[in-house]
């Protein structure tokens, strides 16, 4: 008998239910409302009252509506057909939504349950699977998806019937699977997950160690990220944060995007929606659009589904990783979603943490990015997630709950500064306070070294000191003046600048200068870095800031150019011979 | 609000008081649903089993015990229709000019969001004139934008003007704790104008109770909503003052004892904005909603929660300043932002527009640098003097809120800035565009 309740109190969308039999913490529940039903989470249970936050609005909702208890927590439906669709938190296919506004208690299936889809079988009768092991295969859009065991299936099963090569609904079951009593299981393409368990279905998680390219300099170069890895960017608002996650989304080296736009601003999405159809993905010369998946739960609405968001991006993530594919995940912002936590828990009137937050944030936060990860799976590929969240922090303070909770989990640190935004030296990532771990890692300093080179980390440091010691000869000329210092604080001032301008400073708008391949990056970081040693000799400071602009105008001008084509050498050249005169004198 | 109240329940037991709520034992009520406490419109903000709570927006004062009160069985709602237009109402859409009652089908107000699928991407530039505005934060339709101000700077003034040229098909007045000098300032402006007749206004002045306000903003929007959806216009919505808007959110939530968070506003405050300035939309058949609001500062405080979250809402701010050196009114070019402006500029301007744009601006922080070093006592360099003078030119031609010319006259007027006080290689601009718009017979 599943269990039934009444509602007993609404204060906006807490709604208090008191429920005639058992139920669950997360437990779903549907609430009737005008021949439609709203969808609630349970998310405190005290007595036979199960507090429940509702996905949708409560206007109009009475005490005394019947209340029904699904035995189920929130779960997303996993299957071919999840990429390039649009959701919003709660999985549903906005494209297939009815009408202009967002209708309450309309929902609908996930996937396309009319659609054919070429299946190939990859496993034989009689083998031995878990949850997660390939059974056989479809294309989605260009890329090969597997079928999987369930990952509810526990244990290990035999396969007893294999559906032959052919086209097959997702309905259709394509395996039947014996488990050790010999109760046989039909398998489909569709299976369901709870979005707030992670997904467990491999071997092991190992450290990350490959590098993932993001052609933007001042990650690839100086606060590399990789595969599987974690990382934050937290800003002020208006410092770039979503644009420096579409540029990722657009040019990660990634099999799939998955974007949670997760309590932003609906034109960003929209700007997605406009431009991923069109743009196509350097390296496979497919539209993004087919690699991409969308999870749209924008600020106007509904705030509960803000949080199942999140979580539903990462478990359709999960289920990709386990197919062996790179998985770049992104989220945008993470401190709405902690926001919404901090409206429950202060509904509830629970005891507040920090800021109002509620005391278990850091945990919570956690647990999420260690959701990420590149992971060994039982037949020996290997997947990962690589998730960058947002934060936006109150004030642009980071002395807040969720940036300090999340830098104690993310392994790199993308810190947004308001004084370069200001100065429009974009992207505006503080070279200075950012950092990646991974660059002290030994597997990602043994990739790099055979992958770009063996000096490379050691030219990194370098480059980074350079900037340092660029800023301190700056605070010295602001302090004495230009002519209170030695000729020398301004070029080791204006050698940073270099730096600034051709490495940090990239122009997201411009189609050449956008995208970076590691190659060219290291190019052009070698001939900064012959800059930096030129011993050079000026008469005034003056001299100094005009031979500087000249020089970094035309490294500027480099950077617009293709790589390598006339245009390019020709300003390299330029360069050198400005160069040469300088120390030569 | 007289409503036809027969055959329904009173009530008259008011079993708790507060400076904005009341409480009242009652059944089968609808969350949100309005209710009259002695004829004073109020609204369901929390039901316990049968005690149910409402805000009252003109206060409890003088308010008895045994008051009476009616609910409505309805969220609040607005009259629409065509007739609309033209006329000057309160907090509850209710006439104050003097004219006949609203007609029309009742039209919920603070209704759902608009699915993010249907929505356009804004793309229409909206021309002001004012190059602060067009050339460094370029608006288009559909977006939403604040002037963060402080109390005392001419932001009404430049929101009538912006609103007049804007060639939109209605404005919206939202007025929120409104001066009558203000109010009557917009009034007399559209007038002269001769633009009455695209007006619509919903009015709360600092005579009528704070609380009422809360409701402005979404009286605004379900008008807008209804020209925009319904009749596929460009709607502008001009919001004044914001800050007040919030003040008044947080007189509610303080009533109620919920928790606050920073600067004592509740710890909704971003979703409760955000369901404002998220209706800003475009959509595909023409129809267009923009928001231009204002958020008055204290002390310049752009970190009070008010300003930050409204920030981190909506798409960009501007920022004026008065310029000493000239004596007027600017856009303060280093902190305003327009973020759909990428959207447009070079794409529907000059394709120069970008680079101008943000050289210029790189320059004149070349002269607030110098500035500084000469306030610090240091002597200004040979370069430092030419970007004070390109500065001083650049804020009287073009940063002040009085310019009106159109974008490629701005354009123009850069880069003869540019040739008068630098080199090319000075300016950073791409050589392509160099060689085409460098002005001839200047050195280079
Ligand atoms: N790399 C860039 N190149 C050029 N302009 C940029 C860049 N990054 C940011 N901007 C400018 O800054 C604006 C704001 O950037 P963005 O929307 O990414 O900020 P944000 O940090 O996400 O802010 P919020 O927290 O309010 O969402 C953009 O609209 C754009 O004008
Ligand atoms: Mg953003």
């Amino acid at each position: 008998m599943p269990t039934k309740g009444k509602v007993k109190g609404i204060i906006a969308n807490l709604v208090i239910v008191e429920a005639d039999g058992p139920v669950a913490q997360n437990e779903i529940c549907m609430i009737g409302m005008d021949g439609t039903e709203l969808m609630a989470e349970v998310i405190k249970i005290q007595n036979n009252r199960a507090f429940v936050q509702v996905f949708e609005s409560t206007r109009g909702l009475k005490v005394g509506t019947e209340v029904d208890f699904t035995g189920s927590m929130l779960e997303v439906t996993l299957g071919p057909g999840i990429l390039s669709r649009n959701y919003d938190g709660l999985q549903n296919d906005l494209d297939r939504l009815e009408g202009v506004f967002l209708k309450k208690g309309e929902r609908n299936f996930p996937l396309d349950e009319n659609a054919e889809w070429k299946y190939k079988p990859l496993a034989l009768k009689g083998e031995e699977v878990v949850a997660g092991s390939w059974l056989g295969e479809v294309t989605e859009n260009w890329m090969p998806h597997k079928i999987m065991v369930p990952f509810k299936f526990s244990g290990t099963y035999t396969i007893k019937w294999m559906a032959p090569s052919g086209d097959y609904k997702i309905n259709e079951v394509i395996a039947i699977l014996a488990d050790s009593k010999g109760n046989e299981h039909k398998v489909t393409m569709v299976q369901k997950w709870p979005v707030k368990l992670p997904v467990k279905a491999y071997r092991n998680k190992v450290r990350p160690f490959r590098i993932m390219e993001t052609g933007i300099r001042v990650i690839d170069t100086l606060n590399p990220m990789t595969e599987g890895g974690t990382g934050f960017i937290p800003g002020p608002f208006g410092c770039g944060k979503t644009v420096l996650q579409h540029a990722l989304s657009r040019q990660a080296e990634a099999d799939m995007v998955v974007i949670a736009a997760c309590g932003e601003r609906a034109n960003e999405v929209v700007e997605i929606f406009t431009e991923f159809p069109e743009l196509i993905d350097a390296r496979t010369g497919r539209k993004l659009i087919e690699r991409t998946t969308i999870i749209a739960n924008t600020s106007s609405m509904p705030v509960a589904a803000r949080e199942a968001s999140v979580y539903t991006a990462m478990t359709i993530a999960e289920y990709y990783r386990s197919m062996g594919l790179k998985i770049l995940l992104l989220a945008d912002s993470t401190s709405r979603w902690a926001q919404a936590l901090r409206e429950m828990s202060n509904r509830m009137e629970e005891l507040p943490g920090p800021d109002a937050f509620p005391m278990d944030l850091p945990a919570i936060i956690s647990n999420y990015y260690s959701r990420a990860g590149y992971v060994i799976l039982n037949n020996g590929n290997s997947g990962s997630i690589t998730f960058i969240g947002t934060v936006s922090p109150a004030g642009g303070n980071l002395k807040e709950p969720v940036t300090e909770s999340t830098k104690k989990t993310a392994r790199c640190f993308y810190a947004l500064s308001q004084q370069r935004s200001d100065s429009k030296r974009y992207p505006a990532i503080d070279p200075i306070d950012s950092y990646s771990k991974y660059l002290e890692y030994d597997e990602v300093k043994e990739y790099i070294s055979a992958n770009i080179s063996p000096d490379w980390v050691d030219d990194v440091i370098k480059t980074r000191d350079v900037l340092l010691k660029g800023r301190e000869a700056q605070e010295q000329i602001n302090i004495l003046g230009d002519d209170g210092v030695p000729v020398d604080y301004h070029v080791r001032f204006w050698k940073s600048e270099v730096v600034d301008f051709i490495v940090l400073q990239q122009d997201g708008f411009d189609v050449v200068d956008r995208l970076t391949p590691i190659a060219r990056q290291k190019f052009m970081l070698d001939k900064i870095l012959g800059v930096i040693d030129t011993e050079m000799k000026f008469e005034s400071f003056d001299q100094v800031a005009s031979w500087f602009k000249k020089l970094i105008n035309l490294f500027k001008q480099m950077n617009y150019s293709s790589f390598k084509s006339d245009e390019f050498n020709n300003y390299l050249k330029e360069i050198d011979q400005m160069l040469t005169e300088i120390s030569g004198r | 609000m007289k409503e036809n109240i027969a055959f329904q329940k009173i009530y008259t037991k008011l079993t708790r008081i507060t400076k904005a709520t009341c409480s009242v034992k009652a059944a089968d009520i609808g969350y949100e649903e309005l209710a009259l406490v002695n004829g004073r419109l109020s609204q369901v903000v929390k039901i316990i089993e049968d005690d149910v709570t409402l805000q009252i927006f003109s206060g409890t004062e003088g308010l008895p015990t045994n008051a009476e009160v009616i609910f409505l069985g309805k969220a609040p709602a607005l009259k629409v229709s065509d007739d609309l237009a033209g006329r000057f109402l309160n907090a509850y859409g209710e006439p104050v000019d003097g004219g006949p009652a609203l007609s029309g089908k009742e039209l919920e107000i603070g209704g759902p969001a608009v699915n993010p699928v249907r929505r356009e991407q804004p793309s229409f530039l909206i021309a002001t004139g004012i190059a602060g505005i067009d050339l460094n934060n370029t608006l288009v339709t559909g977006q939403k934008i604040p002037f963060f101000a402080d109390p005392d700077q001419p932001f009404n003034q430049v929101m009538a003007t912006v609103a007049l040229r804007a060639q939109a098909d209605k404005i919206i007045l939202g007025g929120m704790g409104l001066s009558n000098d203000d109010y009557l300032y917009y009034r007399n402006t559209f007038e002269n104008a001769g633009a009455l007749e695209r007006i619509v206004a919903f009015i709360n002045t600092t005579e009528d109770p704070p609380v009422e306000r809360l409701l402005v903003p979404d009286m605004a929007l379900a008008a807008a909503e209804y020209f925009a959806v319904e009749k596929k216009e460009k709607i502008l919505v001009l919001l004044t003052d914001m800050t007040l808007f919030a003040d008044a959110l947080s007189i509610v939530s303080n009533r109620m004892d919920q928790i606050p968070s920073k600067d004592n506003m509740p710890g909704s405050l971003y979703s409760d904005l955000a369901k404002i300035y998220e209706k800003a939309v475009q959509f595909p058949d023409g129809g267009s909603i923009t928001i231009i609001a204002v958020t008055t500062l204290s002390g310049g405080d752009i970190t009070h929660a008010i300003p930050d979250n409204t920030g981190y809402i909506t798409e960009g701010q501007l920022f004026l300043r008065r310029d000493a050196d000239i004596g007027k009114v600017i856009v303060d070019p280093f902190r305003s932002l327009s973020r759909l402006k990428q959207l447009v500029i070079g794409k529907q301007t000059r394709e120069d527009h970008g680079q101008v744009m943000n050289s210029s601006i790189r320059l004149y922080a070349d002269a607030a640098n110098a500035r500084t070093k000469h306030e610090n006592g240091f002597d200004l360099s040979e370069y430092d003097n030419r970007a004070l003078g390109f500065a001083k030119e650049y804020s009287q031609k073009l940063l002040a809120i009085d310019v009106n010319i159109d974008v490629t006259t701005m354009l123009d007027t850069g880069w003869e800035l540019f040739a008068k006080y630098f080199s090319p290689a000075e300016i950073g601009i791409k050589d392509e565009f160099v060689k085409k718009y460098w002005p001839q017979g200047s050195n280079n």
